[in-house]
C-alpha cells in the first residue's frame, strides 16, 4: 500500500504527461502481481466498493473530532479524503506493523457491508499513514483525480511491458481487474488471452486531414463525415457494447441500440440521432448539439429516448461471423458490409451513402454545399486500405469544410501548463452586444489556445503582461484592444455563456494586430449562423 | 482605577498602548511603533520611532534603506515606553531578530507574539515561554489539519530529488526573509555542501544573514552562472513569486518546490503547479499553538490574524477564555 500511496502522490503533483508515463510505468515493472492489476484498476476507474460512500468517512471522522473543527478544515482543503487523511488520530505508541499490501486492502474492501464499514475502515486507518489513508479512501470512494485517463493508463502499461498499446486495448475491455491474463501476457508469462467470444473492443482506424494535397477519385472512395461520435458496435457471446472513440464501454447511454445487432460482429459507424439538421429530410441525422443531450448518462429515460432517438449509420466492418476482415482492402469490406445491411433493421442502423464524383474538382464543388448541410465535410478512403488501428498516412483523409472566421477581441488571458506554464496562452475572446461606438459592451464567446507559432505566442505573452487591468490568479484580464480572427467550425445555442452560443472548435487562425477593436465582429453576425 | 487592560486596545490596523501612545505592528505610519520582526507585512516603513531588535531594525534598513528613528532593543531587556507601560522583547523563533513583546502596566502582562513557531530553526533564537495575563497569538495556521512534519524528512526529499534526477535542477519557493536561509542552513546541516544558486531578490538577505552570524556556505547568483548547464543537479532558490514566471526559463529543467506551510494540503500545492512540495514553515502548525497556548497558560488568548475561528473553538472546547481580532493587512498567502 505504501508504495502505491507514494505513486497517486507522485501523479498528483506531476503534469508532464511523459514523467506520468514514467511513473506508472515503473510503478507497474516493480510491483507484484495481483498488487499492479488492482493499482491498474483503481488509476482507470475500474473498481467500486457500494459499501464505501463519501459520508460514511465523513461519519467515521465526526465521531472521533469536533464537528465544527471538521467542517472548517474540510472547507479549507475542500476534499474529504485529503481532510480524513489529515485528521485522523493517529494511535498513540502503536508498535510498527507490516505494511498492508494493495491486495489485502482491496480483498478486505470488497468484503464491507453498510455495517461492518465504519469499524473495518478505522482499524485499516489506523494502519496507515497519513498518504496510505488518502490513497486508501480515493480507492474505496473512487474519483482518483490524479489527471490520469484511462487511456494514460494503457499507454503506461504498454510502455512498461514494450507491447503495442493497440494490442493492450483489445485485450483490456474484455479483461476484469485485476487483469491477470494481460499483466501474464505482456510479462510473457502466458500467450494471447482467448477472446473470441467476448465482445471486445478494436482500436479504430482514423484519417489525417487532407491538407492541400489533392487525391485520384478513381483511388478513393468519397462519404460525408457526418458530426456524431464515433462508435463501435460489437456483438460476441450473445452480448452487444457500444465503444467511443476512447475505447469507453457507453453500452448503458444507448440501451436502444443493444438488442438490434443479430449477427455477431464489429462495426464501425456514427452515432447520430433522428432529425434533418444534416443534409435535410435525406440526411435524417439531427445536429451534434441534439446528440449531446443524450452523452454522457449512465440510466436514460423513456422520454430521453422518444424525443432524441439514437441510430449508427455504419462506416465499416471489421469483422464478421468469425471472419476477421480487417486486413481486406476497402472495397471488400464495404462490399460485406452493404450485403450486411439487409440483415440489419433500418429502425437503428442505416450505411453511410457514398459521395459520387467524377474527379476531384467535382468533389471540391460538392464539399462547398457542406456548409449549408450543416455536415462536418468529407471523408476519403483508400480503396485498398485495410482496416488498422490509428493514423497511417496515405489511408484514409478527412477534409473538413472550411472553418467559418470571425473576428474577436481577447478579454482574458490564462497561463498554460507544461512547457507553457510561463506564458500566458489561453486566450477568451468576445464579440460585442451592438455598437462599440454606442456604448456596447463585449461579451465573451469562446476560448483557444492553439493556432499560433511560438514566437507569436511570446509576442502575445507580452502584450498580455503589458495591458493587464485585473488579476484573478492565473487569469489576467486585459484591455479591450487586440483583436483574433478565430477559426471555428460551426457555433450553437449554449444555454452556459452569457453570448447565449458556444462554438466548436475554436483556434486562433491570425493575430490582427493591425485591426481597432471595434471593428471586430458583433454577437448578432455570429448567432445568424447557428444550425441547432 | 480603569477596567483591566483598558490600556491596550486592539485597532484593525494594529494593536495600540495607550498610556504610551505606541502601537505595535501598525499597518500604516504611526509616531511610534514597537516591530516584532522584519517581514513587511508587520514592518511597515514610515514611522517616527521604531522599537525592534537590533537584527530587525537591520533588516528594515536594508529594506527601507533608512534607519532613522531605529530605536533598538536586545532580547530580554525591559524598554520603559512612558505612562507607566514597559515593553520586554523576547525571542519568538520565527525568523532572524523575531521577537514577542511583553507589555507590562500596572502589574498586568500582555504578550503579543508576533509570528512564531517552536520547532528547531539554526537561523534564529528559540521561543521563549514566558507567563502572562493576555496572550495574544497569531493562528496563521490554525487549523488541524496543519501539522509541519520535522524539517529533516522534507529537507531529505529536496535532496532525495536532486539525485533522483541529476539532469534537472530543483527550483526552490522561499520567502527571501526567513524561509531561504532556514532552508539553505538546514541543507548545509544534512551535509550538502555544492553551491546553492540564488535569485537576486535573495542576495541581500542572505549576506544580512551571515552578518548575524548564520553561515550558509557557497552561495552564487543564477544571474552570475556561467550557462545553463552549470546549474544542472543544483539546488536554485527564487521568491515564490518568480516559480512560473519568466525568469525560471533561463534554468536547466526545473523541478518547481516550494517550501511552505501550505504545501500540507495537495490542492493547495497543484494550484501553483509545485511538483515537490516541501512543508516547512516559520510559523507554529496547529499542535504548536494549541501546546504553547497550554504552556503559556493565559488568563486570556486573543488571536490575532489567520484561521482564528478553529483555534477559538479549540479555546472554547478547552474552556479557555478567547476572542478574535480582526487586524487587517497582515498576508501570509506565501508562507
Amino acid at each position: 500500500m505504501e508504495d502505491f500511496a507514494a505513486l497517486l502522490d507522485a501523479l498528483v503533483y506531476t503534469t508532464s504527461r511523459n514523467r506520468k508515463l514514467a511513473l506508472i510505468a515503473d510503478y507497474l515493472r516493480r510491483a507484484p502481481d495481483p498488487d499492479r492489476g488492482w493499482a491498474l484498476a483503481g488509476l482507470t476507474g475500474g473498481l467500486d466498493f457500494p459499501a464505501v460512500k463519501s459520508s460514511t468517512v465523513r461519519n467515521l471522522m465526526m465521531e472521533r473530532i469536533d464537528p465544527v473543527l471538521w467542517t472548517l478544515s474540510r472547507d479549507f482543503v475542500g476534499d474529504t479524503a485529503e481532510t480524513a487523511s489529515l485528521l485522523w488520530p493517529e494511535p498513540e505508541d502503536a508498535a510498527p506493523q507490516p505494511d498492508l499490501s494493495l491486495t489485502e486492502v482491496v480483498e478486505r474492501l470488497s468484503a464491507l457491508t453498510r455495517a461492518t464499514a465504519p469499524q473495518e475502515l478505522a482499524t485499516l486507518f489506523d494502519r496507515l499513514d497519513a498518504k496510505g489513508r488518502y490513497a486508501l479512501i480515493k480507492l474505496a470512494t473512487g474519483g482518483m483525480r490524479v489527471g490520469v485517463s484511462a487511456r494514460l493508463a494503457k499507454t503506461a502499461f504498454a510502455q512498461a511491458f514494450e507491447v503495442a498499446v493497440e494490442e493492450v486495448e483489445e485485450y483490456w475491455h474484455a479483461l476484469y481487474p485485476p487483469y491477470a491474463e494481460l499483466f501474464d501476457w505482456a510479462t510473457g508469462a502466458a500467450p494471447a488471452p482467448d477472446l473470441a467470444n467476448v465482445p471486445r473492443f478494436r482500436p479504430f482506424m482514423l484519417a489525417h486531414p487532407l491538407e492541400e494535397a489533392e487525391v485520384d477519385m478513381a483511388e478513393y472512395a468519397a462519404e460525408w463525415k457526418w458530426d456524431g461520435i464515433r462508435v463501435q458496435l460489437v456483438r460476441a457471446g450473445g452480448e452487444t457494447r457500444i465503444y467511443s472513440r476512447s475505447g469507453d464501454d457507453i453500452s448503458a447511454t444507448f440501451p436502444e441500440l443493444l438488442d438490434v445487432l443479430v449477427v455477431d460482429a464489429v462495426l464501425d459507424g456514427e452515432l447520430l440521432v433522428r432529425g434533418s439538421t444534416q443534409g435535410g429530410e435525406a440526411g435524417g441525422a439531427a445536429s451534434f448539439n441534439a446528440l449531446q443531450q443524450r452523452l454522457g448518462r449512465k440510466t436514460v429515460s423513456g422520454k430521453m429516448l422518444r424525443e432524441y432517438p439514437a441510430f449508427v449509420r455504419l462506416y465499416d466492418i471489421l469483422l464478421l461471423e468469425g471472419t476477421d476482415w480487417r486486413e481486406a482492402p476497402w472495397k471488400s469490406r464495404r462490399a460485406t458490409l452493404e450485403s450486411l445491411m439487409e440483415r440489419l433493421p433500418d429502425s437503428h442502423f442505416d450505411l453511410s451513402a457514398l459521395v459520387e464524383a467524377e474527379d476531384f474538382a467535382q468533389l471540391a464543388a460538392i464539399r462547398e454545399t457542406a456548409r449549408d448541410e450543416a455536415i462536418e465535410g468529407l471523408m476519403l478512403k483508400h480503396r485498398e486500405s485495410p482496416y488498422v488501428a490509428g493514423r497511417k498516412v496515405g489511408h484514409w483523409f478527412k477534409w473538413k469544410r472550411d472553418p467559418l472566421l470571425v473576428d474577436c477581441v481577447v478579454m482574458y488571458a490564462q497561463r498554460g501548463s507544461g512547457k507553457r506554464s510561463s506564458f500566458y496562452s489561453d486566450y477568451t475572446f468576445g464579440c460585442w452586444d451592438g455598437d462599440p461606438d454606442a456604448g456596447a459592451e463585449l461579451l465573451p464567446v469562446g476560448k483557444a489556445y492553439s493556432g499560433f507559432t511560438d514566437a507569436e505566442l511570446k509576442k502575445l505573452d507580452k502584450f498580455v503582461r503589458q495591458n493587464t487591468l485585473n488579476r484573478f490568479g492565473p487569469v489576467r484580464e486585459v484591455k479591450r484592444e487586440l483583436v483574433f480572427e478565430v477559426a471555428f467550425d460551426s457555433v450553437h445555442t449554449s444555454k452556459r455563456h452569457k453570448s447565449g452560443l458556444a462554438m466548436r472548435f475554436p483556434r486562433i487562425h491570425r493575430i490582427r494586430w493591425d485591426k481597432p477593436a471595434h471593428e471586430a465582429d458583433r454577437i448578432e453576425g455570429l448567432r445568424a449562423l447557428i444550425k441547432d | 482605577m480603569t477596567a483591566p487592560f483598558s490600556w491596550i486596545r486592539p485597532e484593525p490596523w494594529g494593536i495600540h498602548v495607550v498610556p504610551a501612545d505606541v502601537w505595535v505592528d501598525p499597518s500604516r505610519p504611526v509616531p511610534r511603533a514597537l516591530v516584532t520582526h522584519g517581514h513587511a507585512d508587520h514592518a511597515r516603513g514610515g514611522h517616527g520611532e521604531t522599537i525592534a531588535t537590533p537584527a530587525t531594525l537591520a533588516i528594515m534598513h536594508l529594506r527601507y534603506n533608512t534607519n532613522e528613528g531605529a530605536v533598538p532593543a536586545e532580547y530580554g531587556e525591559r524598554v520603559t515606553l512612558g505612562g507607566g507601560v514597559s515593553a520586554t522583547f523576547l525571542p519568538a523563533g520565527h525568523v532572524l531578530g523575531s521577537a514577542q513583546i511583553l507589555l507590562e502596566h500596572a502589574g498586568e502582562r500582555v504578550i503579543i507574539t508576533g509570528d512564531y513557531k517552536r520547532s528547531a530553526d539554526p537561523t534564529c533564537a528559540p521561543f521563549a515561554v514566558t507567563p502572562c495575563d493576555i496572550f495574544i497569538t497569531e493562528a496563521t495556521f490554525g487549523l488541524p489539519v496543519f501539522t509541519h512534519p520535522p524539517i529533516v524528512e522534507e529537507i531529505g526529499k529536496l535532496l532525495k530529488s536532486l539525485t533522483d534526477d541529476p539532469e534537472s535542477c530543483v527550483l526552490v519557493g522561499a520567502y527571501a526573509l526567513g524561509k531561504a536561509q532556514r532552508v539553505i542552513a538546514e541543507l548545509r546541516a544534512a551535509g550538502h555542501h555544492e553551491t546553492i544558486w540564488l535569485h537576486g531578490a535573495m542576495e541581500a538577505m542572505c549576506r544580512l544573514y551571515e552578518e548575524h552570524g548564520v553561515t550558509l556556505g557557497d552561495l552564487r547568483l543564477v544571474s552570475d552562472a556561467p550557462s545553463k548547464e552549470a546549474m544542472r543537479g543544483s539546488i536554485v532558490i527564487a521568491p515564490p513569486s518568480a516559480l512560473n514566471d519568466r525568469w525560471s526559463r533561463r534554468l536547466p529543467d526545473p523541478v518547481t518546490a516550494m517550501a511552505s506551510g501550505w504545501m500540507r494540503v495537495r490542492q493547495r500545492a497543484r494550484q501553483r503547479g509545485v511538483e515537490l512540495p516541501l512543508v516547512i514553515s516559520d510559523h507554529a502548525d496547529w499542535n504548536e499553538l494549541t501546546q504553547t497556548i497550554g504552556e503559556v497558560n493565559p488568563h486570556e488568548t486573543w488571536i490575532t490574524h489567520g484561521r482564528e475561528e478553529a483555534l477559538l473553538r479549540w479555546c472554547q472546547l478547552n474552556q479557555r477564555r478567547a476572542r478574535a481580532l480582526a487586524l487587517v493587512g497582515y498576508e501570509d498567502e506565501d508562507d
